[in-house]
């Protein structure tokens, strides 16, 4: 009964204020991947079955600072607003989306106040617009607490190619990808060290998950192989890795599945025997493979059924 | 108690405790009294009711995964438990899933040219609860199978693909036979319709306007003219939806399937049949 409550709670009431910064208790396990870039790591878990999921970080110009996602609730926002307060003084001026996911989202009202600018793909406010009534209950459910849809920050400029921002004496160059992971994906390259947020384009460890087109993505990726990058920050898994090896494990699972989906629909058989039979590729240790598996076959399936 | 109550308008209106009060054990039918509380406590009777239907797989099985990863694209079956005779076939079959904001997935039709009432579809899942399908036969008869499925959100969130590429495609139909075609034998067929099946429930965030709803409403399939699967369905059908079904060629002839949507946009595609032992 208690959950019915929280769900019709959900539409009337309001939010909880934002936190004043004076009690600020920051993210812990922030680490600098390159002068002036700082990663709070994930942890690998299902999107509202726990905390700090995703990588999330910021990058410090001599202006003002851009963050580049913010976790996954108001909590985990405020945690990295608290952490980008003990390394500098200059206020946060972007906040960038790579892309709709909660656990990536759902931390942007920390930095919903006046000089902040929020970014992210064109199609972002419909991706979160479509999905935002399911969002909500099960951010309420998780955080047992009737969350308001003022949760949602939507970003004010939103872009379809490719975009610069000067933070001071600090470019970064904001790409707006083609399908891929999902059908919204945004790329961050800090100019100054070379250094790439790649969002949920790029897994390590945490078995990639397909809410976009398996085709783009494989080609996004497979296109992205020849760009001279220093060092990239997944998604998920570890915080700092090497361009272009770190996006072998991504493509190869990529692939692997394509080929495999493939197969089984050039067979007659159907969605639900694909689900239950296509457990490969496995060439990694992938964590939660049991878990979103069977919804990359789905997804997979859905998408090649209609090539010709 | 897990109740999705914004789906779920006619629990919502009457209350839980209402509900539960009104619920007279109806024998054969409940599983649990609080799973079925949609069915018994109204949904039965709006679609059949007074009418008996009896709960067992002896005429069909509704087959569905325990948990669906995917909301939106739910791959679920039923598979006839007796061939399709001019003397008894199974006429109706119609599909519900409780808890879904329009619980009346689709009705789906067969007659004895279709050799097996056997269909297998994706659809959308809201919230924890019972799915069922009914069927009716030909002398007035209704079974019901009932499984129950744990998913969460399928109505309001799309399935996660490229919009974009499914209005793209708006309309492209695949029809074609999954087994090989043999003369006078059932033979399975596959139809595939392009439609991104927006069901109204995509509230606009900023705007707090909904997008319309646009959905595949009517399929009928011929075989050589002959009625052999027909359906009418609703919101609760997956983007892109599918269906497969039986169909008994009892010579060379053409497999034509019409479909029309809510905006009364009309489909179609044919397919050549040339069943295996057919004397040319």
């Amino acid at each position: 009964m208690l959950q019915l409550t929280f769900a019709l709670c959900a539409f009337s009431c309001r939010a909880v204020p934002v936190q004043t910064p004076e009690s600020c208790s920051p993210s812990t396990g922030v680490v600098q991947v390159a002068a002036g870039v700082y990663v709070r790591p994930g942890h690998a878990a299902v999107v509202f079955e726990g905390d700090e999921i995703a990588n999330i970080g910021f990058v410090v110009g001599d202006r003002c600072v851009a963050v580049i996602d913010t976790g996954g609730s108001l909590a985990e926002g405020q945690a990295l607003d608290c952490a980008i307060r003990e390394v500098t003084e200059r206020p946060v001026c972007y906040v960038i989306n790579t892309h709709v996911h909660p656990d990536h989202l759902l931390g942007n009202l920390a930095f919903k106040r006046p000089g902040v600018e929020f970014v992210g793909h064109a199609k972002l406010p419909r991706a979160l617009a479509m999905r935002g009534d399911t969002y909500l209950e099960r951010a309420s459910a998780y955080e047992s607490r009737a969350l308001h849809e003022s949760i949602f920050v939507f970003p004010e400029r939103t872009l379809t190619s490719v975009i610069q921002l000067d933070i001071g004496e600090r470019v970064l160059t904001v790409r707006a990808h083609k399908s891929a992971h999902t059908d919204h994906d945004i790329s961050v390259v800090d100019e100054k060290t070379k250094t790439a947020f790649l969002g949920d384009l790029v897994f390590l460890e945490h078995l990639p998950v397909i809410d976009g087109s398996i085709n783009g993505w494989i080609g996004e990726l497979e296109a992205m192989t020849s760009e001279s990058l220093a060092y990239v920050v997944p998604g998920h898994g570890p915080v700092r890795a090497l361009w272009p090896s770190a996006a072998e494990p991504t493509l190869q699972y990529l692939t692997g599945l394509r080929e495999n989906v493939r197969a089984w629909i050039a067979s007659g058989g159907d969605l639900a025997s694909a689900q239950d039979n296509i457990d490969q590729p496995r060439s990694e240790e992938w964590l939660l493979f049991d878990r979103y598996q069977r919804r990359n076959v789905g997804a997979a399936f859905a998408e090649l059924e209609w090539e010709d | 108690m897990m109740i999705n109550s914004r789906c779920n308008a006619f629990a919502a209106q009457l209350g839980c405790a209402t509900v539960l009060m009104m619920l007279a054990p109806v024998m054969g039918e409940a599983t649990t009294v609080e799973e079925d509380m949609v069915w018994t406590g109204g949904l039965r009777q709006a679609y059949f009711g007074d009418r008996p239907i009896t709960q067992s797989d002896d005429l069909i099985v509704l087959d569905a995964p325990n948990r669906a990863e995917d909301a939106a694209i739910v791959p679920i079956s039923i598979t006839a438990q007796i061939p399709q005779t001019d003397e008894r076939y199974i006429k109706t079959i119609h599909l519900f899933i409780d808890k879904n904001p329009g619980p009346l997935v689709g009705t789906f039709h067969f007659t004895p040219k279709s050799g097996r009432a056997d269909l297998a579809l994706r659809v959308r899942v809201n919230a924890y609860g019972p799915i069922r399908a009914i069927a009716e036969t030909s002398d007035g008869e209704l079974f019901m199978s009932r499984r129950f499925i744990k998913a969460t959100g399928g109505c309001s969130a799309p399935a996660g693909s490229d919009l974009d590429a499914a209005m793209a495609r708006l309309g492209k139909i695949k029809l074609r036979t999954n087994s090989v075609a043999r003369l006078a034998q059932p033979t399975a067929a596959q139809l595939m319709i392009s439609h991104p099946n927006l069901n109204g429930m995509q509230m606009d965030q900023v705007t707090h306007l909904y997008a319309p709803a646009h959905f595949v409403r009517h399929v009928k399939v011929r075989f050589d003219g002959e009625e052999i699967f027909s359906a009418e369905t609703g919101i609760g059908i997956s983007e892109n939806p599918i269906f497969r079904f039986f169909f008994v060629p009892d010579s060379e002839g053409q497999l034509t399937a019409e479909v029309t949507d809510t905006q009364g946009l009309q489909f179609r595609q044919t397919l050549q049949v040339v069943p295996v032992g057919t004397l040319r």
